[in-house]
Order: structure tokens, then C-alpha cells, then sequence
């Protein structure tokens, strides 16, 4: 049946040259919608490596079941995020974006894969390399290159810019290090106080991992049960400074102590949407916080201005790149497995990279906010109010 | 003031007027909790929550370890989902651990989101001197939180004060700073039967003209309005009418309440506890210089603060460290040229 299917191909590709580019396209596509449904496997299952386990009598399974939607779901989705990270990258050298922009490339399997192992209805909060959350959490590509160019079409209508975005349930996007892991606790207080069976989940990088209100925050959740994953993205580097040279222990899935903690692979997306589906069960259930450290890597320096091979070399960024990119994975694994065709994936990048030139464009030509957004929500459900300018004769007006 | 019949009025202490405030809104709203260091099982550690956490409970009255950059981080998480979080320090001097998640994750927020995120919280507890507890239990924050934009900061003095503003900040849906006085917890004060009601509000950003007056203007907040009071009384018997202004709110700062008053009688003296330099009297002074009020001076300005020093210990030195009647006095004849 393939083989009768690639003459055909063939020969509409031939008659192509003589007739034009649309007739192959238009014979491409009949002759591989007629695949879809007959010949790709809907599921497999896939052996995951074992997670190192701290006070923990059992982890989570070993194997994971991917059905060919989620594949191609969770290929767009890391896909998206790739793309517009490095349109990121772009425009921020064309000094379109400006001030910080920490970037999330490497790591889309670790968004993807948390957000798999939750429900949108539960909590979320990060550090600044945020974008890729942003998105996972319900943001669009537009609205957060529009907010990384400061426009008013912006999450944040421009005045947050790339460390501070916010969706429902995404508590940012927050600039200083290690802040966002008790405020990360105080949403799980409330979600056990609301009795909502919601959960949240606090992440922080390796640098993070050393930050005294980081301890402060894992003996309260601890204390009071709170329904709290607590999510180490390790990075191997906090900015310039390498694990070894900034911890005294580099186990940070024990770092909890007294917290039960899984470290596992954080460029398989399977690895951990399983751990985070465990993680959050043992949440739900009661039992108080857990901690996952996420083992992972950024291709791109702390941030823009970090060309990010002063502190690691280039061999190292070029030998993850073709033996662990989260994408390269997830790809190798569906197409050795018949879960999707090579072309189709194709289609899903050609599909990604317009969606990322459309929000690039309206994030290029969408106008700054209005002057007189400035001095608004200083606060929250409350008359007008005056603000002094620059200069005891400007007076400039305040709306909630 | 009520025009009501004296009788109405009952005596409260400023610990008790805070106390009922607390408990109102407990009551009123489920949302509402607090948290702090000894708030629960010892009912505060200046008996502010007494009561509080026998008849709430666990849930609503919360005894945190002794860690406040953790515990005010997680009030303010809290806020952000969807309670109403009132956090205590157990005096100001610890805020200091805790200030960036008051002043990055709290005042700013609902700005850098552009109006998505709004964080309803209550940071409150004692603020400023207190009586021999030295140089690191000592210090005044009321100019350091006023200076941010995003949050309220409000300086009660008296036992109307304390209640009326506490539960108006409470039901604020954004960052208040609430600073307390110790010294002033056991001061009792007349309540007015009105004052007593479960919905008695005081609005946040207004100043009261405690004592009406035409020389000069004694502008003031928290204990610094005592202190300011008991000289009116002394240069009245001179002759000379103070007009003194309780501030009641640090920020947003009432500027016209002091202009009209400067306006009327033409001399302005401010009175803290804390510090001189960049403090609440400067502020003042400040909007005053820029303001329609600067016309009517009929001297310059001046503040009345506390020494620029950290607090010693021993009394006497204590004593000579902050504002006391005599300094107000002396100000208000040298300012009047008396």
C-alpha cells in the first residue's frame, strides 16, 4: 500500500514540473490525509528512566503511554515555544525588545510536560524565564511578543514587559530570585483554605535552590501540609556560575530534607509529565509538598546580554543539542513508532513558524500604550486619584 | 465628632479597639485570616489577637515560625489567590526581613500587570519607639513604606483610629501597611456609640483636625498627636492656638487638610518620632514649598523629629532621643517669634 502510495506521489510530483506548484500541493496533501487514519499507531508505550527517589518508598512508573494527539500536541506546543523564544532572540538584537530577556529554548520539556500532569484549573508560578509558561498557561504567542516589545496589546499591556506576565492561574513572570517559591506556598494555602483539591506549582532554577526563604518557605509547607510541587529547573548553571561552584549540595531534590523529592529528566517530556501526574496525586491526596528537580539545559546564556560560553563551552551546548533537545526526542520517538509522518510534522512547523511571523508582526507594529496609561492600576478598585508628574505642576490622573 | 450624648461613649484602649476590629472582620468575611509570630496560642505578643484564636481556630489565627521573609511571601501568595491575609510582624524592626516581598511582590504587582493581579493584604503591627528596647527594636518605618507607590500606609492614634482605619484597611483590596503603636496599645480612649458599630469605617487618606486652632499648625501621626495635644494645652494657657492635625494616613498623604489649615493660620510645625533626614515631616514640608499654601507662611517650616541617631538604651538617653512637649513648645515660640 506505501509503496503504491509513494508512485503515485511520484508521478503527481512529476506532472507537477510541467503543471505548476499547486497541483502537487493539492496531490501531496490528498495522498497523505489518505495516511492519517489508516496507517499511523493512535498509541504506544514508551520505558522512561527511573527517577532518583528521596524518603519516597516507590516513584513514578516506569513506562508512559503516548497517544499520537498528545505527541503532536506536545510537539506543537515545544515547537512554539522554541520558535518564539528564537524570534526572541532576533528581535531583541534588532533592538526591538529591550532591558532583560531570559530565554527558554532547551527547556520546553519542561513546561509542556508540567502542564500535562496538571489541569488548568490549578496554580502556577515561576520565575523571570517565564515566556514559555506564559504560554503553557494560556497566553498567547501575540500577546507575549507584543508584551516583550511593550505595546498595548501586551499581556500586560507593555508595563510588565518579559519578567512580568500574568494569566489566570500564573502568578508570573517574577524578577526576584526566589520570591516566587513563598508566594508559590501562600496560593497552595489557599487552595487548602478554599478546600478546591487545586494544587500549586513553584518552580525555581538551580541558582534559586540556595535562597534562605526557599527553606523558610519548604518547613511551612511542610509544617501545614500545604498542597505545593515544589519544581527545581536545574540548569547546571545560575547565570555564569556552575551547580559545583554555588552549592555545597547539588542533590537539590533533597535539598527538601525533611520533603519527599524525585530528580529526573527534564528534556523528556514523558519523564516528566509522568513525575509531575505522581507529584500532584501525592499533593492532592494530603500528604503536603513534594519537590522534583528537573534536570535540564538552556541553549541560550542567563539572558540576552549573556553570550553564555565564558562560564561552558560550545561543545558541550552543540553535544545536548543533538543528544537531548527535548523536540529531537519526542519527534524520534513518534516517527520510529509510525505515530506520525514526517511531512505531517513538517506541516506543524510551517503551521508554528506563521503563527510566530504573525505575533512577531503585530508585536512589531502594534502602537505603544496611550501616555495616559501610565500613572493606572496603582490600585485595585478605587476612585480616581491624582499622581504627581515629574514636576510640582504636572498632574497626572489614575484610574484603577 | 457625634453630637451624640456622652453617655453613649465608652472608654476603650487603642489593644482592645484593634482587637474588635480584627474580630468584626473575621466574622464578616471568611476570607479573612492572620497570620504571625505567637498571634494564636499566646494571643500576641502584645495580646492584640487575644481571644482571636480561641474562638476561630487553626484556620483563620495562624502561629508561624519565626521566619517573616517566608511568612509574608506566603500571605502575600495567598492574597493573590483570592484571600484576604492580614500579616503581623511583631514590630516593624522585622519587616525588614520580609520588606522585599512587601514592596516587590505585594505594592507592585498589580502595575506590572496592568490591573490583572490585585493583592488584598493587610501588613500590620507596631511600629517606631517603644520603651527601652534599644537601637534594633526601635526604628520608624512610616517614611520608608510611604515613599512606594502601590501601597496604603496608615498611622493610627487613637482608639477610634485604630478601629475604624484597621478594618477599612482590611477590606481594602490592596497592600496596606498598618503601623501600630506600642506605647499607645493600653491608651484608652472615649468610643462614640457610633464608633462602636460593626461597620464603622474610617476612611483611608483622610486627616482629622483633633484640635481647632489659628497660630499654627502642629501636623502629626500616631503618639507624636499626644505629645502634640499636651503642648496645645500648655501654650494655651499663653495664649497661643494650635491647630492639630492627626494625619491618620501617611500615604496617601492628606496635603489639603494641611494646606487649608497652614492657609488659616499661616505657620506649620511637623512632629515624628522618626528619623529627620528624608522622613514624613520632609515630605510635608515639601508639598507645602510647591503647594498654595507657601504664600501664606508667615515663617519657614520646620519639623520636630526624633534625634538622628540610632535609640540608646539608658533612659535618660531615650528620653532625650525623641520629641518631648518641651521641644513642641519651644518650636511653635521660635516659629511664631514669641
Amino acid at each position: 500500500m506505501r509503496k503504491m502510495l509513494t508512485i503515485i506521489s511520484n508521478v503527481l510530483r512529476g506532472s507537477a514540473s510541467r503543471n505548476g506548484a499547486e497541483l502537487v500541493s493539492e496531490g501531496a496533501r490528498v495522498v497523505v490525509s489518505a495516511r492519517t487514519y489508516a496507517d499511523f499507531t493512535p498509541q504506544a508505550t514508551f520505558d522512561i528512566k527511573k527517577c532518583d527517589l528521596h524518603k519516597l518508598e516507590e516513584g513514578p512508573p516506569l513506562q508512559a503511554v503516548l497517544t499520537r494527539e498528545e505527541g503532536l500536541q506536545y510537539y506543537r506546543t515545544m515547537q512554539t515555544i522554541r520558535r518564539m523564544e528564537l524570534k526572541a532572540d532576533q528581535l531583541y538584537k534588532q533592538k526591538i525588545i529591550r532591558g532583560f530577556c531570559h530565554l527558554y529554548d532547551g527547556q520546553e520539556a519542561c513546561a509542556v510536560g508540567i502542564e500535562t500532569g496538571i489541569n488548568l484549573s490549578d496554580h502556577l508560578i515561576t520565575a523571570y524565564r517565564a515566556h514559555g509558561y506564559t504560554l503553557t498557561r494560556g497566553g498567547t504567542v501575540r500577546e507575549i511578543m507584543a508584551e516583550l516589545t511593550g505595546r498595548r496589546g501586551g499581556i500586560a499591556k507593555g508595563k510588565g514587559g518579559s519578567m512580568h506576565m500574568y494569566t489566570k492561574h500564573f502568578y508570573g513572570g517574577n524578577g526576584i530570585v526566589g520570591a516566587q517559591v513563598p508566594l508559590g506556598a501562600g496560593v497552595a494555602l489557599a487552595c487548602k483554605y478554599l478546600g478546591n483539591n487545586e494544587i500549586c506549582v513553584c518552580l525555581y532554577g538551580d541558582g534559586a535552590a540556595n535562597q534562605g526563604q526557599i527553606f523558610e518557605t519548604y518547613n511551612m509547607a511542610s509544617l501545614w501540609k500545604l498542597p505545593c510541587i515544589f519544581i527545581c529547573e536545574n540548569n547546571k548553571y545560575g547565570m555564569g556560575t556552575s551547580v559545583e561552584r554555588a552549592a555545597a549540595s547539588t542533590d537539590y531534590y533533597k535539598r527538601g530534607d525533611f520533603i519527599p523529592g524525585l530528580r529526573l529528566d527534564g528534556m523528556d517530556v514523558l519523564c516528566v509529565r509522568e513525575a509531575t501526574k505522581f507529584a500532584a496525586e501525592h499533593c492532592r491526596s494530603g500528604k503536603g509538598p513534594i519537590l522534583m528537580e528537573l534536570q535540564t539545559y538552556r541553549y541560550h546564556g542567563h539572558s540576552m546580554s549573556d553570550p553564555g560560553v565564558s562560564y561552558r563551552t560550545r561543545e558541550e551546548i552543540q553535544e545536548v543539542r543533538s543528544k537531548s533537545d527535548p523536540i529531537s526526542m519526542l519527534k524520534d520517538r513518534m516517527l520510529s513508532n509510525n505515530m506520525a509522518s514526517v511531512e505531517e510534522l513538517k506541516e506543524i512547523d510551517v503551521e508554528v513558524r506563521k503563527e510566530i511571523e504573525d505575533a512577531a508582526q503585530f508585536a512589531t507594529t502594534d502602537p505603544e500604550p496611550p501616555l495616559d496609561d501610565l500613572c493606572n492600576h496603582i490600585f485595585y478598585n478605587d476612585p480616581p486619584m491624582e499622581v504627581r508628574g515629574t514636576n510640582p505642576w504636572t498632574k497626572l490622573k489614575s484610574v484603577s | 465628632y457625634s453630637s451624640s450624648d456622652i453617655s453613649d461613649h465608652i472608654s476603650v484602649t487603642v489593644r482592645d479597639a484593634l482587637n474588635q476590629a480584627l474580630d468584626e472582620e473575621l466574622e464578616r468575611d471568611e476570607r479573612v485570616f492572620l497570620l504571625g509570630e505567637e498571634v494564636a496560642q499566646y494571643d500576641g505578643a502584645y495580646k492584640v489577637s487575644r481571644g482571636l484564636w480561641k474562638k476561630y481556630g487553626d484556620k483563620r489565627i495562624i502561629d508561624t515560625p519565626i521566619t517573616e521573609m517566608g511568612f509574608a511571601g506566603i500571605a502575600v501568595g495567598a492574597a493573590m489567590a483570592g484571600l484576604r491575609p492580614i500579616c503581623e510582624f511583631m514590630t516593624f524592626n522585622f519587616s525588614m526581613q520580609a520588606i522585599d516581598q512587601v514592596i516587590n511582590s505585594a505594592a507592585k504587582t498589580y502595575y506590572m500587570s496592568a490591573g490583572l493581579q490585585p493583592v488584598p493584604i493587610v501588613f500590620r503591627g507596631p511600629n517606631g519607639a517603644s520603651a527601652g528596647v534599644a537601637a534594633q527594636h526601635s526604628q520608624c518605618f512610616a517614611a520608608w513604606y510611604g515613599h512606594c507607590p502601590g501601597l496604603k500606609v496608615v498611622s493610627p492614634w487613637s482608639a477610634e483610629d485604630a478601629k475604624g482605619l484597621l478594618k477599612s484597611a482590611i477590606r481594602d483590596d490592596n497592600p496596606v501597611v498598618f503601623l501600630e503603636n506600642e506605647l499607645m496599645y493600653g491608651v484608652p480612649f472615649e468610643m462614640s456609640e457610633e464608633a462602636q458599630s460593626k461597620d464603622f469605617l474610617l476612611p483611608i487618606g483622610k486627616a482629622k483636625i483633633e484640635r481647632q486652632g489659628n497660630h499654627v499648625t502642629l501636623v502629626s501621626h500616631s503618639r507624636m498627636v499626644s505629645l502634640c495635644l499636651d503642648a496645645a494645652a500648655v501654650l494655651a494657657k499663653e495664649g497661643i492656638e494650635c491647630e492639630v492635625i492627626n494625619m491618620r494616613t501617611i500615604r496617601p498623604l492628606d496635603a489639603e487638610a494641611i494646606e487649608t489649615s497652614v492657609m488659616k493660620t499661616n505657620h506649620l510645625i511637623t512632629v515624628e518620632g522618626g528619623w529627620p533626614q528624608f522622613g514624613v515631616g520632609a515630605e510635608i514640608l515639601a508639598r507645602i514649598m510647591e503647594g498654595p499654601a507657601f504664600n501664606f507662611l508667615d515663617a519657614p517650616a520646620v519639623r520636630v523629629t526624633g534625634v538622628d541617631i540610632p535609640m540608646p538604651y539608658a533612659k535618660i538617653l531615650e528620653d532625650n532621643s525623641i520629641p518631648q512637649i518641651k521641644d513642641i513648645i519651644f518650636s511653635v515660640k521660635k516659629t511664631l517669634n514669641v
